[in-house]
Order: structure tokens, then sequence, then C-alpha cells
């Protein structure tokens, strides 16, 4: 892959004091195949990937497409490839990477729109498809009058940690199953899937079972892990799976039971 | 829209450190398939007659089988100890708002182990 013009900050910052980036460069317009452009960036001590990439884009080239928002690790919009590691890039210390070189890449996976922007539509699309809000059965809703669901902390213990999914996407693209089949339902969607599944207050988990538990869903992963690995609020959506492959599991032997009769 | 696909390599699994030991995770399960396949040829000579179970054996002896079940017994105790290692994550109990340590899960996975191993060697040489 071409290089392209190395460009170099003249403002009084020595080189020593500056960091490479080498940034995917892609332009649909223009290019068949993507290109990496380098940058030099000043380095400063509490400077993060994507404080270097904004200089990038408000100082050397303006060019530069790329998504973010709140920089502090809440919004979930900044996941790129950092030297080949899914990362938020507002929490990735250029101090961090002692190389003197970071390469920057659009989340691996997804298709590529522009530069480090990728197309999220399927993401969101198998997102809707898991139902990730509280069901209730046809008569099971409660009247207003007859006050708010209860749940106790124990109840919400069960599940609360998978609550805490932003949806940046690095799980999808640590998971080597996605990369190779992109019809795998895939980590975040069933790890919220399961949030609500494990929520006392619900009672959908039959409808999101099609999903779940089909061709595409739980069954295609192979506990590979590296989602749980990268997902930067612990979420742990490779236990998340796991767990709703012992559940499901279950129902199969319930049904031998119980000789598939409808409860 | 136009878009670009970055293609996988099929040495994905050679790049990252955590992909090449899960593949060979994976792999492990044949060690453990073809283990079962020689107990099922084991349990089938000692059916047959005593000599092809004495000639059996013997074969058991050479320097060739025991290199190969050195070979099996890494592979299989690879397989035992990751899926060990991982079970916490599919055993999520809780007392209470507490969940129990993943530790404590995987170290009474290990007692039970341990435990099964001693009965059968009970059985093979104490019984």
């Amino acid at each position: 892959m071409a290089s392209g013009r190395t460009y170099i900050w003249k403002r009084g910052i020595s080189v020593s004091e500056s960091i490479e980036l080498e940034i995917f460069r892609y332009c649909p317009e223009k290019d068949a195949e993507p290109l990496f452009k380098s940058y030099q960036v000043p380095f400063r001590e509490d400077w993060v990937v994507l404080d270097a990439i904004n200089y990038i884009k408000d100082e050397l080239d303006g060019t530069l497409s790329y998504r973010w928002s709140c920089r502090m690790g809440v919004c979930g919009s900044c996941g790129m490839m950092v030297n080949g590691e899914p990362k938020l890039t507002c929490s990735a210390f250029l101090r961090d990477y002692s190389s003197g070189k970071i390469r920057v890449e659009p989340l691996q996976g997804f298709p590529v729109l522009r530069d480090l922007v990728f197309q999220m539509d399927d993401f969101i699309n198998k997102l809707t498809e898991v139902k990730p809000y509280i069901l209730r059965n046809e008569n099971g809703e409660k009247q207003v009058e007859e006050g708010e669901y209860l749940q106790s902390p124990a109840q919400l213990a069960k599940y609360k940690q998978y609550t805490l999914c932003i949806n940046c996407m690095l799980c999808y693209s640590a998971c080597p199953i996605y990369a190779l089949d992109s019809e795998f339902v895939g980590p975040a969607a069933i790890a919220l899937a399961q949030r609500y599944n494990m929520d006392s207050r619900d009672q959908g988990r039959k409808q999101r079972q099609e999903v779940i538990a089909g061709h595409e869903g739980i069954w295609q992963c192979t506990f590979v892990g590296e989602c749980s690995v990268v997902c930067p609020k612990n979420v742990d959506p490779a236990a998340a799976i796991q767990r709703a492959k012992v559940s499901s599991t279950m129902d199969f032997f319930k049904g031998i039971i119980t000789l598939g009769s409808k409860e | 829209m136009k878009t670009y696909q970055i293609p996988v390599s099929n040495t994905w699994w050679l790049k990252k450190k955590s992909y090449f030991f899960f593949v060979i995770r994976e792999m492990t399960s044949l060690f453990v398939a073809g283990y079962c396949l020689f107990l099922l040829v084991f349990i089938s000579k000692a059916a047959e007659s005593q000599q092809a179970y004495t000639e059996l054996l013997v074969s058991l002896k050479s320097p060739v089988s025991i290199l190969l079940h050195l070979i099996f017994l890494a592979f299989i105790l690879y397989h035992a100890i990751t899926w060990f290692n991982l079970t916490p994550k599919i055993m999520v109990l809780h007392i209470g708002e507490e969940k129990i340590p993943d530790g404590l899960i995987a170290v009474s996975i290990y007692i039970g182990w341990l435990a099964v191993s001693l009965i059968i060697l009970w059985i093979i040489f104490g019984g």
C-alpha cells in the first residue's frame, strides 16, 4: 500500500516530541483500494489517540473522516483499530504506544464508507431484531393505577452488568466468527437480549429466542472470548452468550421431559 | 453506497496470540474424540478374546504407543484446563446480590476433577 505525503507540524515542536500516526484512508469516489497516510503529531503525555486525530483534522488535513462525540468513553462512537486492536480512541493514550508509530484503521469486520467511518447498519438491524426493551405478554401489562413493576436489588444484580453496553461495536470487531460470517447475530446484540431475558420484569424471552437460538445465533459462537477482552465496559458478552446457550439447552431438555407440550 | 470490505486472510488465527490459543483449543477436541475411539477399540478387544486383549496390552507398551499417549495427554490436559478455566463465565451464581467469585467456581471444579481421578485410581490400584 502506498503511503501518502508526510506532514510535519512546523510550529516549533521538534520531531523528537512528535509521534507518527499512520491513518487508513479510503475515498470511495477516488480510490479502488484504501491506502495509509502518515502524519506527524505532537506527542503529549495527556493526549489520547482521538486527540491526535482531532489535531490532524484541525491542523493538517481537513479531509479526514471519522466518528467521535463524548471523548470520555460513554458514547461508543470513536471505536477504531489502534495497532490492530479494537479500542475506543478516546481512552487509548499515546504514551502507552512506545513504538513511536501508531497505526489507526476503521473497526475491522465492517464495510468501510470513508477513511475511518464504517457502515453500522448491520449491527443496528441485529440490535432491533433482538428487541432490546421490556416485553410483556398480551395480558401481562399492568394498568397504571396498579403501580410500577417492582424489582429487588438481587434481581437487578442478575443482569446489571449487561446494561452497561454502549454499542461501541468493539466486540464485533474482535470476533473472528463475525468477520468470517457477518450473518452471526454477534456479541453485543446477544448480550443485550440476555439483559432483558434476565430482567424479572420482562416476559419476552420466547420472542427473542427465534433470533438468539436460531441458525445465526448463539450456536455460531465458539467462545473465542475476545469480545469480552476488548469490551471497554466489562459487559462480558462472551459470558452472556454461553449463559444463553445453557438456558437454550435447558429448554431442549424440558421439551423432552414434557414431550414438547406447551406450558 | 460504495463501500470497501477489508478482506479476512486465511491466516487470521496466526495474527493474535489469543486467536492462536483458541484454535489450538478447538483442535484439541480431535485428540479427545480420538482417544474415545481408542477406548472403544480397547473395550471391543477385551470382549473379543483373552488373546486379542493381551496382544493389545503388549502393543501399548511399545515406545511409539507411549509417545503417542504422552502427546494425547498433553492435548487433552490443555483441553480440560482451558475449559475448566472458562467455566466460571458459563456458571454465574449469585448469593443474594453478591456474585460467587470466578476463582471459587474454578477451584471447586478442579477439586471435583481431583476427587474423580482419585476414585478411578483407587478402583484400578486399590480395589
